[in-house]
Formats: C-alpha cells, structure tokens, sequence
C-alpha cells in the first residue's frame, strides 16, 4: 500500500498529493524559459510561443499547439505583431492578444479563423497586459492599456466592449489585477500600492480585504479560485491572504517568509475539500499554502506553468506534466497508513481473498459485523474514480466487486456508471490523445463537450467508439461525429469527388439525424459543386436540398427538387429567383415544363401582373386561356370600345383555339353591345351590360316591342324564352290588354297554363279566367285550381278520369264549404273504381 | 324520435381544448407587440374569431378598435395597427397600400401582420415588392382548427376548394397536413389510414412528414382511424338540394361557423337574431339529422310536452314551487325560445319548400340521379334557364345532368349553354371553362378520344414526379362513371318501394330515399372491408389514388378493438355539406362507430357553384 501514498504530503488534516500526468513528449530547447504558455482548462490544449521576438524582430518566433502529453498539434511561424498574452477559448480556440489591441483567433490545427480589435486607442496606447478568463457567458478578454484604462470584453463570440473607469490617482501600472464575475458581471479588481479597487462597468470602488497583516504595505500579486468565489493576495510582507471574493470574509494567512513576489499563484481546492490552498510558484520552488497555515514545500527542477483546474492545479515543465490537488475523501479513507475505514477493509479482504488466504473472511466479517459493507463498496468505487493509475483503478473495481458478492441488495448502477466512466477516461488521458481529464471535471464538462472536443480534434474513431460504447442517443450522438467527420473529409482535396462521395455515403448510409445537405454546403464553401451535388443526391428531403441547389445556380434541379418536396413555399421561393436570375423566355420555358409552379405563378400574376399573365398564354400559345383572360379583362372596363376590341381580340384566340362556340358566343355579345347602345342612344335607357334576357326583358316593360322583336330575331331567342319574357313583362306591367293580344297572335309554344298563373300572381283571377278554356286538357286541373274554380277542377278531373288529379282535388276542398264538389269526386272515384 | 344509438358507442374526445391551445397563441401574438393598438380581422376571418375569443377578452390585451378589412383606406388615430388576416396576396396588396399611404402621409406607426394558420412565401414577396418588408412585422397564428360541434372540426378555408381542385395550386396542402398533425398530437396516434384522391395522398404524406420531424410521445389515442377524401371523388352529393333539417337550414338561412342569422319572418320579431346551431341546443340537436318531412311532427310533439311541464305546476304547493322556478323553469323557458325559433324556422322554410316548384325540382333531380326521363330533366332544366328563376340552380342542376350522364351531348352541351348564357350573360364562358376544367360540366367524348387521353395520363402517372405533375389537371380527363358506380355500390334503392322517411334503413334517407351519398358509402363499405380489397374496380372509376396506411408500432394495440379504434376522423378535402354530416350520424348509430368530420370548409351547392363564378376572386 505504501507506493500509493507515497506521494503524499499531510497539509492541516488533509493530504495533498502530486500526480504525475504525463512525460513530456515535446522537445523544447529551453523548457518553458521565456515562453508565453497558455493552456486551457478541463486538460485542453497547450500553446507556447517563444518570448525572443523583442530581441531580434527579424527572427520569427515559432508558434507551437500541443496536447496536454505534449504531443504536436500544429506549428507555424509567427508573423504578426507583438504578442502580450494568449488564451484558449471554451471552445478551443486559440487568442493571441497583440500589442495594439488586435486580438487574432487560431482553431485547434493553427489555422487562421478571425480577428478583432479590442478599441482603436490601444494602436496609440498599447495593451500593457491583458488576460483571458471564462465566465458562465463565455470567454472573455481583459486589458490594460498604457493610458491604465481597464477594456473588457466578457464574451468574445458576442463582442461589446466595456471602458472601465478611471481609477483616481492612479499614475503608474498597478502591482497586480484580476478579473471577478460576481453579480452577473465581469469586474476587475486591482490592486496599486497599498490601495484595493473594485472596477466594475459603472464606478471605481475601493475596497479593504478584513483582516491584511498590518506588515503589509501593498499587494504584489492576487489569484481567483476556478469558480470566482475565492480571492488570495500576496502582499510584499510575504504574507498570502485567502478570504472570499467578495472581500467580506478573511479564510486564512500564511506567512511564507519569502520577499520576492512569485511568478505565479493559484488557488487549489476540490468540491468538498477540506483544506482549501494557495499555490505559490516562484522561479525554483513551489510552496502550497493551506487554510491552516501549514505549508508544503515542492522545488522546482524547471521553469513551469500552473494551470488552475476545478479539483486542482496541473503544473506543466518542460519535461513533466503533473497534477497537484487534495486527497478525495475516500482515497484518504481507504489509503491512509493503518487505515480502519471499511472501504480500506474491503480492500485488505479482496487483497487475501486474492492470495486465497482465509483472512479475507476475517476481514469481511470485520466490516459486516458493523454492517458497513455497502459502505465498503461505495468507497472502493469512488476512491476508484479519483485513481490515476488503472492499476489502481482495477485494483479498487476488484474489491467493490468482491464486496458486492455478499450484498443482496446492492444497486448495479454506481459500480456499473463508474466503470464506463473510467473506461472513456483513461481513453481520452491516453498519451495519444492527451486529455488529461479527472472524473469530476468530466462530470462537469458532460460527454456532449468531451465528444465535440474530441470531433474539434478530429479525433473521429474514438469519439465514434464512446457514442456507441456510452449508448449516447443517435441524434447527439454518432450522427453528430459522422457528421463532422464528413464535413472534414470533403475537405481533403487530393481525393476525387467519387471516392468521397461513395466514402461518405458508405459510412454515414441511413444514419437518423444525418444531414446531407449540411455536408454538401461545407463541400460547396470549399468549392468543390460537384461533389457537393453528388452529396445531395443522398439527403432524403427533398426540401433540404434545394437552398444549396439555388446557391450553386442548378436553379432548374432546384425547382423540381421543390416540386417534389410538396412545400409550396419552396417552389415559390425558386420560382421568385428564377424570376429574376433568367430572361423572361427562358423562365417561362422552365415553368412551362413544370405545372405546379406554373399555377403557382398565375395565381401571384393573378393579383399582382396581370400582363405577364397574358405574355405567360401567349407563350404557351394557350388560346383558350387568353380568350378567357380577354373576356375576364372586358367585363372589368367600363368604356364600350375598348371592350368591345378585347372582345374581339378574345373571339380572334377563341377560334386559334377552335372553341366555335366560344368564338360564336362572344361575336354575339359584340352584337349585343352594340345593340344595347343604339338603343341607349336612341331611347336613353340603360341597358348596357345587361344579358340578352335582361335587355329583352327592359325592353319589354318599357315597351319598346319593335326593338325586342328585332333582338328576338336578331339573336334567335328560342320561342319558348320569348314568350316567358314576354308574358311575365306584360303582366308585371299590368297590360292586360296587350297581353290578351299577344296570346291570341300565335299559338304558345308554352302553352296556356302559364299565362293563368301569372295572371294569378298579378292578383288578377279574371284576366286569368280568359286563359283556362285554351290550356290543354291535361293541365286543365292546374288551371282551374290556380284561379280558384274547384268546380270546374273537379269537372276536368272526371272528365279526364284521373285517379291522381281527383285526390289532388280533393285536397283542396274544404269538407264543410265545398259538400257538393266532394260528394261529386267521390262518387266519380268510386265509379272509377268499379270499372 | 331520436334514434336509439347503440348502447356501446365510444366517448368523442374532447376538442374545446384546441380552442383554447388558439386562444392562448392569440394573446401570446397580441403580447408581442405591447400597448394599444387597433385590430384589422378579415372579414370571414370574424366568425371564426367569435369562437375564439370575444371582445372583452381582445380589449383585455390592448386592442383599442376592432375593425373589418373592407380593401379601402382606413382611418385609424392609433399608432399601432395589427392585421389579422388569411395569407392572400390581395389583402396583403391592400395592406402594403395602406403603410404606403400613411409613409406618403408622414405618419409613423407600428404594423404586425398576422397570419392565419400560416403565412406564405408569395405575402411575403409582395411585401418585398412594395417596398415595405422592413416596416411590418409578421407572425403567424397556427390556427388551423375550429371545432365547430362536438363531432365537426373545421378548418375554415372556403377557397381550399378552388385554389386545389380548379387553380391546381397545392398551397393549402401542408396546411392540411398540419391540421391532421396537430389532430395527430393531441389525440393521436392514428393506428389507420384510409383515403382516397389526390389531394388526400398529399396532405398525407405532408402529416407523415411532420410526423416524422416531431419528436412522439406515448399517450393513449382517442381517436383510432382516418379517412381521407378528396372532394372531386364525389360532386354529386353536395350538388343535390338537401332535406335533412340542418342541410336545409344552411341552404336557406347559410349557416356560418355554425351560427345562422334568422330573419324577422323566422323570430316573429322585428328584427333578426343570431342563433348558435349545435349539440348545446337541446330542440336541434334532436332534429338536426331528421328528414324534413318529420320535423313538423316533432316539434309540435315537443310543444305538447313542453305545455305538459308547464303545466305541472297548478296543484304544486309553494315547497315543489320553489324547486320548479330554481331548477326547471330556466330550463323550460330556454327550451321554449329554441322551439319556437325552429318552429318559425320550419314553418319559413315549408313556405319555400312545399310550394310546386321545389317539388319538381326534386323530382327532377331524383330522375337525375336514377336516369330516367332524361329528356324531361332536360325540358326542365331549360326552362329553369329560360325563366331566370335562379342563376346558381340552373348552373347546379346542368353540372348534376352532366356528372350523372358522363357528360351532355354535344347538341345538349351547346345549346344549354347558349341558353344560360342569353339569360346570364357572357361572363359565364368563364365559368363553363371552369366547370370544364373540373369535370363538372362537360361534352360527352366519343369513346375513343377518352382512352387515349386517359392511357396518355396512365403513362405519366408512373412517374412519382409525373404524378403531382398532372395532379392538378388530371379532372380534365375525368369521367364522372356515376351511372356505374351507382350500380356497382347500390347508390340509387330501387325505385318502387315504398321508403319510409320516419324510419331510415339507410343513408339514403337524407336524400328522402332517392340516393346514398357516395362520399358516404365509400367510407362504409372501406370500414367494412377494412381496406380497399374488393373495390378495385370502384377505385378505377374514381381515378384511383386509393390507399390504406397502418401505422407500424401499432402491432400489440390492434389485438383488441379499443374504443379509439371505433372513433374514425374522416377528413374531407375541399369541405363537405351537413347532408353527408348527417349520413355519417347514421352510419355511426347503425355500426356503432363514432365519426369526426374534419372539414377544409361546410359546403353546400350553392357555395360550390359561387366558387366556380369567375367574378368571385
């Protein structure tokens, strides 16, 4: 057991531990000397940029990427301005922040994405620091430029920047600063001789941390804990304050009898730590500085850089990569020297259990007898997560397994959890890929942004392998890397369209969540329209491909992939830019070829050009539909002659579309206006417009009969119509007499009956009583009844000997008034009936 | 009189929950642009609206004036103006015009269009194009459904007909795709899928598409099964005059979102009053489906025994009193106002009705429909014409001779339409265009002409391309087949037999005996089935587009027939009349099923034959 604690250091009641990560794989020259070195949290990426420009502005420094195990990522020779700080983005990109201001941002594979400026004042008055810090709203930049004015951008990817307020009276750079994010906001708190001030957006306040040795006369350097809480200063008496962010309460002070101000300091605590501390790093050595006032000193064989971590401080040398942090709780239980705790039993009980030395059983019995053994287990699995070492990892695993044997009911799921969750961390900490990751910041960070790192990385098999082995839904999860790693592989350009094409389509095949047109549109940004075409053939939806489509100008491809989508709107949206792209022949042609779209555009035409339209018919030499367009655009103008030549032009197309009747039909309303306005003319009655029957009608009542008998001959108006209109006018103007003529002038091609009940309407029953003898026998019935004569009703019925005629009678006969007529039927029934 | 229904009948769920999913949306739009503002409602948009949410409720979410859209310059003092309107490109002209105006006038205001169920591609570019995008803000009001009943859903899209059937423009295709979605979210999932037609294949596939981009919950289904219709399989139905009560009502009075106006010679009164036609109304809801012939009978039965509980109350001491006045006189009295309103109505409508020309031209219609006397029908028909007695049931009538005969003669053809246009005027050419181009009014073709055509169609049609190609225009090569089809599912009873309006053996009722809705009997005999075996040749003359879709996870539900499985939607595209509504009711009392009319509009004949004028857009 003594290798595990071996290195341990007891600060206070807790332990602290150094933990090798990584042996370097890089080969620099000098270490770390004279190197701005950034790394990024959560065992990101490191940068490293050698510091020589000043002296020889000829010589080009190089910039290198690296993993956290040192592994080469990207190198290139810098060849912009002087650099003042980099910084990693939460996503993985890289800031250089160069002296005027200019902030330039690198992906992971030193490929130039964008830059910014931080404020056009820092050209004049350069950025004399500057420093990158994250907060819940991303990441952000702070600077302080060579007027002491505080610029701050608190999200880069959103960039507003911020001018701090003047601090009074300061003349010179202050000793030290750093930046809060308290209350919703980035502040910056800095510190100029014995003086503290709180800088936020508004105002400058200063501030007085509770409880600074009175020895102290000014703060030499300050640090902020990874999650903004807590704030330690180190003051030019050697003391280190630690106390809470908000200067309100004082944790701590340790005097560390050392003058000069260290290099570098950093807050190392872990959730639930017991002994929160202060790392200080001076040149050679290392001192951790605990609430309790004790201290552990470490020297420093290199120059090296301290990376703040939530649970920790990973401190990175030229040769080594290590990670300084508390002993977990449950690690101190189960490994500290002569340890009674029951996960330290279990794990004595495996270990005979192992060697097959009955002793096990004494020691299993130990833990059970004080019922601890399901504490035992949970023990081993958790002091199992904060393991390094997969030996150890196993080893922990081993026992918690072993322990689980004698539990009845014992829950799979935290054994279960922890040996997935180890198994994708000791992949990803592997020294090739170099994500030096520890269990509660994977918890933090969550598998979503482990596996986007990991896609950023390219690392496609792995973060591939984790979706599948983690069971991570499809749709976040193997779709998502296929998709990224599709989106790469367009981009290799020495393969053939083909070969990607087939690649891609064999490995992404039927994916759920796999969009085809987003991988087209990256291969289409790198210029290859070919393949990206080819990828579209792939995409199912047929609405998704077609904005690409209209982007590569495949406008034709476009509208029929729209058409089959059956989103109206999409066509519509192709249609509008056809509409302007081509020439007005072309566009038609296309539409021509495609009838959905085409009605689609006659409905827009309908309401808005009403002429192309018509240029739409004429294309297709459709001469139905530009007769009809003739006819619609006549009844909506108001003078005779122009409706008269759409007229004309409408019966001209009629008979190009061999509609005779059409033709025939639209000839006679020329006729027909012509005639209405002679008549208007001459008799200044308004009948314009009217139909045929209409104007009959108008000119019947008004008495004009030599003008409606020419219409009547003019427009052979079938007998029939002509006598209706004829009668009805009379009648409604009441002139019986001319009625009475008429009738008698010709036979009725209607017949009588309608004479009498028109009569009947005009409630005139004796006019009426003149037409019934000249109604034909069968609707003889009908007409007495009309006028009321239920006598000479009943008298027809007999006489015609119907059977349906005497009942209709008979309805209408009252039982008491009409006795007689009743009487008469009934026995004219009965004698039918007998017959 | 009401009929007993079967004792097993499933539960409708319920649907005044989508009212209140689109009231909240409203408020939520109204919210968006905080303050006062007056409120421009499209004109048919207003009933619809009345379901929803009433002015009280607007004027509690800042709306200061309401106001119809007439197309004419408005004259509003507020500074902001919200449009809630259709997506039609003519108010969005009128709208632009508008903002133009008051730019021109120097007047600042803030607009929001909303779009209602959703906004268009086209309104949008006309905004574009009038230069005022940026200065309007849209938003869409998703609402796609109105329960009009408690078994008819609405979608309140009159033009749904035209614009699919005639302008060949699918806009409103996703639209019912979504209404059936949201159907689908709420009460689904569907375990089955009839249809038939064109239309119905693409609103389908529209829902399955949405489906498949939302992500399912599990819930239990309400409602089992849907059958989609497209509205040209059968004309013949909404063409013929109804005389089910409710369908007379709507052909007479027009009901509108299931409210009708009564005029003065209905309420006896002086003047006209608003009356909400549904279930709620205890007199209707009892004779809505009933023959006209008996609801006369009815209602002075419910007269008599209304007088009966009134009268109850001589020889009630002052205790039985109090309970009578508090709990059935509020009752009585609200029953009495209703029966004497439907009183009124009938006697209204018998005036019309029972006069001899209605008569005839039912029987006229009925020798239609059975084929004989076709002459005679044509006599009528011609004289109908040539006494202008009504310009929409001279139109109706000749696209009934037409459809029922597969079309005039080509003497027939020209001369009823010289007729009809002496008596009506030119404009109509474009109307008879119309009926053509539907199939609802067309030449007889020889034999020949026809198969070609329709081999030509045949050939495009394997294309999946091809076929929503041709989609919109195939009805040019459509033969109705009415003649066979009638024979093939026994539409017309045999001619004889005395039917007995009181006591309906079948659908026909709604038609007095004379004819079984096809729309109707499809959907019976594919229920039957349970899918479309048996029918292929019936299929063949409805142009095909049959389909039936059984949705896969259902496999452990199907073992036994849930309640949910006896509730069938059945979705009408391009609306369906109160005849048919009706039909289904007996359907459902007779087989024990539940039916759901989802409808893109209420039709009747005469709305069907307005939307083919050509002055209506």
């Amino acid at each position: 057991m003594a290798f595990v604690t071996a290195n341990w250091n007891p600060l206070g009641d807790a332990f602290y531990r150094k933990v090798e990560l990584y042996e370097m794989g890089w080969s620099l020259k000098d270490g770390l000397r004279d190197c701005h070195v950034a790394a990024a949290p959560y065992g990101g990426p490191i940068a490293v940029l050698k510091e020589s420009q000043r002296c020889s502005p000829s010589v080009r420094p190089q910039l290198d990427i690296y993993t956290a195990s040192g592994m080469p990522v990207a190198a290139f020779p810098w060849k912009s301005g002087v650099v003042k700080q980099l910084g990693w983005t939460v996503g993985d990109d890289l800031l250089c922040v160069q002296e005027d201001g200019t902030v330039l941002v690198y992906d992971l594979f030193g490929s130039f994405k964008r830059h910014f400026s931080m404020g056009n004042e820092l050209v004049q008055s350069h950025v004399l620091e500057a420093k990158v810090f994250h907060s819940p709203y991303g990441t952000g930049i702070a600077l302080l430029s060579g007027t002491f004015r505080f610029i701050l951008a608190t999200n880069i990817e959103d960039l507003k920047l911020r001018r701090l307020p003047e601090v009074p009276g300061l003349q010179g750079a202050p000793s030290c600063w750093a930046v809060l994010s308290q209350d919703r906001q980035s502040k910056v708190l800095l510190a100029a001789g014995p003086d503290l001030y709180m800088l936020d957006t508004t105002a400058c306040t200063p501030v007085i941390p509770p409880g600074l040795t009175p020895q102290a006369s000014s703060i030499v350097h300050m640090a902020v804990s990874f999650s903004y809480k807590y704030l330690a200063f180190f003051t030019d008496s050697g003391h280190v304050w630690m106390g809470s962010a908000n200067l309100k309460d004082k944790l701590g002070e340790v005097e560390t009898k050392m003058k000069t101000p260290p290099k570098q300091m950093a807050w190392c605590r872990r959730p639930k730590g017991q002994q929160p501390s202060v790392v200080v790093m001076w040149e050679k050595n290392l001192l951790v500085a605990g609430q309790c006032q004790e201290t552990i000193q470490y020297h420093l064989d290199e120059d090296s850089v301290l990376v703040p971590e939530m649970d920790g401080v990973r401190i990175i040398s030229g040769s080594h990569h290590e990670l300084l942090q508390e002993v977990p709780a449950a690690c101190e239980e189960i490994f500290k020297i002569a340890s009674m705790a029951p996960g330290a039993l279990l794990l004595e009980a495996n270990r005979e259990y192992e060697k097959e030395s009955q002793k096990a059983d004494e020691y299993l019995r130990e833990i059970k007898e004080q019922d601890l053994l399901g504490e035992a287990v949970k023990q081993c699995v958790e002091a199992a997560g904060y393991e390094h070492e997969p030996e150890t990892q196993k080893m922990l695993l081993r026992a918690a397994s072993f322990g689980k044997c004698f539990l009845s009911n014992f829950r799979p799921e935290l054994f279960v959890h922890m040996c997935r969750d180890l198994r994708v961390l000791n992949a990803v900490r592997d020294y090739t890929v170099g994500i030096p990751l520890t269990l509660p910041q994977y918890k933090q960070m969550t598998v979503q942004v482990l596996i986007d790192r990991l896609v950023h990385r390219k690392l496609y098999p792995l973060a591939f392998e984790i979706c599948r082995y983690l069971k991570t839904p499809e749709y976040q999860g193997v779709s998502r890397v296929l998709k990224h790693w599709a989106c790469c592989k367009v981009q290799q350009k020495e393969e053939a369209d083909e070969v990607i094409a087939r690649a891609i389509s064999v490995k992404l095949g039927e994916t759920a969540g796999i969009s085809y047109s987003d991988i087209a549109a990256k291969a289409y940004e790198c210029g290859r329209t070919e393949l990206a075409i080819k990828l579209l053939e792939f995409e199912p939806r047929s609405g998704e491909q077609v904005p690409l489509l209209l982007k590569m100008k495949r406008s034709q491809l476009a509208l029929s992939k729209a058409i089959e989508s059956g989103d109206t709107d999409l066509v519509y949206t192709v249609v509008t830019y056809l509409k302007n792209e081509m020439n007005r022949g072309d566009f038609f042609m296309t539409l021509r070829n495609q009838p959905v779209a085409l009605s689609l555009y006659r409905q827009f035409c309908k309401h808005q050009e009403p002429e192309t339209l018509k240029d739409l018919f004429n294309q297709d030499d459709d001469h139905q539909e530009l007769g009809n367009f003739y006819v619609r655009a006549s009844y909506q103008e108001g003078k005779l002659e122009t409706r008269v030549s759409l007229l004309q032009s409408a019966v001209d197309e009629y008979n190009k579309a061999k509609n005779e009747f059409a033709a025939k039909a639209t000839e006679e309303e020329i006729r027909l206006l012509r005639f209405q306005r002679r008549v208007e003319e001459e008799k200044g009655e308004r009948v314009l417009g009217c139909s045929l029957h209409d104007t009959l009608h108008c000119l019947l009542t008004l008495g004009l009969h030599k003008q409606a008998e020419q219409l009547y001959k003019d427009f052979r108006v079938p007998d029939k119509r002509y006598w209706w209109l004829k009668l009805t006018a009379l009648a409604e103007k009441e002139d019986w007499e001319e009625l009475e003529k008429f009738a008698k002038s010709k036979k009725s091609p209607i017949g009588y009956l309608p004479f009498v009940e028109v009569c009947v309407k005009h409630l005139n029953k004796y006019e009426a009583k003149k037409y019934v003898s000249k109604v034909t026998p069968e609707q003889k019935v009908k007409a007495h009844l009309a006028v009321g004569d239920l006598e000479g009703a009943a008298e027809a019925a007999i006489e015609r000997r119907s059977e349906g005629e005497v009942s209709l009678v008979l309805s209408r006969c009252s039982a008491t008034t009409d006795r007689t007529i009743v009487d008469r039927l009934n026995r004219a029934r009965a004698a039918a009936a007998k017959k | 009189m009401a009929h007993s229904a079967r004792r097993d009948a499933p539960e409708l769920p319920d649907f005044s929950l989508l009212k209140r999913l689109a009231r909240d949306q409203l408020i939520y739009l109204l919210e968006q642009l905080p303050g006062k503002k007056d409120l421009f409602i499209e004109a048919d948009l207003m009933s619809p609206l009345d379901r929803i949410a009433n002015v009280t409720m607007l004027k509690q979410h800042d709306v200061d004036k309401l106001y119809k859209v007439e197309n004419t310059p408005i004259f509003s003092t507020c500074d902001q103006i919200c449009f809630l309107i259709r997506p039609r490109i003519q108010t969005v002209k009128w709208i632009a015009d508008t903002v133009n105006a008051d730019k021109a006038a120097g007047k600042f205001r803030k607009y929001k269009i909303i779009f209602t169920p959703q906004k268009f591609y086209a309104c949008e570019t006309v905004l574009e194009e009038q230069g005022i995008y940026g200065d309007v803000s849209t938003d869409e009001w998703a609402f796609y459904l109105l329960p009009l009943d408690d078994d008819i859903i609405s979608l309140e899209l009159p033009e749904f007909f035209r614009d699919n059937f005639l302008e060949g423009d699918q806009r409103w295709v996703t639209t019912g795709g979504s209404a059936l979605h949201l159907l689908h979210s709420l009460f689904g999932p569907f375990s089955k899928v009839y249809g038939i037609g064109r239309c119905a294949k693409m609103v389908y596939e529209s829902w399955r598409e949405q489906v498949e981009e939302s992500e399912q919950k599990a819930q239990k289904s309400e409602i089992g099964n849907v059958f989609l219709i497209d509205r040209d399989v059968d004309f013949v139905t909404p063409l013929c005059s109804q005389v089910v009560y409710e369908g007379l009502v709507d052909d007479i009075f027009r009901i509108k979102c299931g409210c009708v106006e009564f005029g003065p010679d209905v309420t006896t009164a002086d003047k006209s009053m608003k009356v909400m036609l549904n279930s709620q109304d205890k007199v209707f809801s009892e004779i809505r489906n009933e023959h006209f012939s008996n609801v006369f009978g009815f209602l002075s039965q419910k007269a008599r025994n209304l007088q009966t509980a009134y009268d109850k109350r001589r020889g009630m001491d002052i205790k039985q009193m109090r309970t009578f006045v508090s709990e059935e006189l509020k009752g009585l009295k609200q029953e009495h106002r209703l029966l004497s309103l439907h009183i009124g109505a009938s006697e209204s409508m018998m005036k019309k009705k029972t006069k001899q020309d209605f008569q005839e031209l039912l029987k006229t219609e009925h020798s239609l429909l059975e084929g004989f006397d076709i002459r005679e029908c044509i006599t009528y028909i011609e004289e109908h014409i040539n006494r202008q007695v009504s310009m929409i049931d001279s139109l109706r009538l000749l696209c009934l001779l037409s459809l029922t005969e597969n079309g005039l003669l080509p003497k027939d053809y020209r001369s009823l339409k010289t007729q009809y246009l002496q008596s009506y005027g030119i404009e109509h050419l474009l109307t008879f265009a119309n009926l053509r181009q539907l199939g609802l009014l067309v030449e007889q073709q020889p034999g020949d002409a026809l198969t070609a055509m329709e081999s030509k169609v045949g050939k495009l049609v394997n294309d999946k391309t091809a076929e929503k190609l041709t989609g919109a225009f195939s009805s040019l090569a459509k033969k109705s087949n009415f003649r066979a089809l009638s024979k093939k599912l026994a539409l017309v009873p045999k001619t004889g037999e005395e039917y007995d309006l009181r006591v309906p053996r079948d659908m026909a009722y709604v038609f007095s005996g004379a004819y079984i809705p096809l729309s109707c009997k499809l959907i019976e005999q594919v229920l039957e089935r349970d899918g479309w075996t048996g029918l292929e040749e019936v299929t063949r003359m409805l142009n095909g587009n049959e389909f039936v879709v059984t949705a896969s996870h259902s496999g452990a539900d199907a073992r036994f027939k849930t309640d949910s499985q006896r509730i069938i939607l059945v979705m009408f595209l391009g609306g369906c009349s109160y005849s048919e509504i009706s039909a289904l009711r007996f359907l459902g009392r007779e087989k024990g099923y539940k039916f759901i009319v989802l409808t893109t509009a209420i039709i009747n004949s005469a709305r069907l034959m307005e939307a083919m004028l050509d002055n209506h857009v």
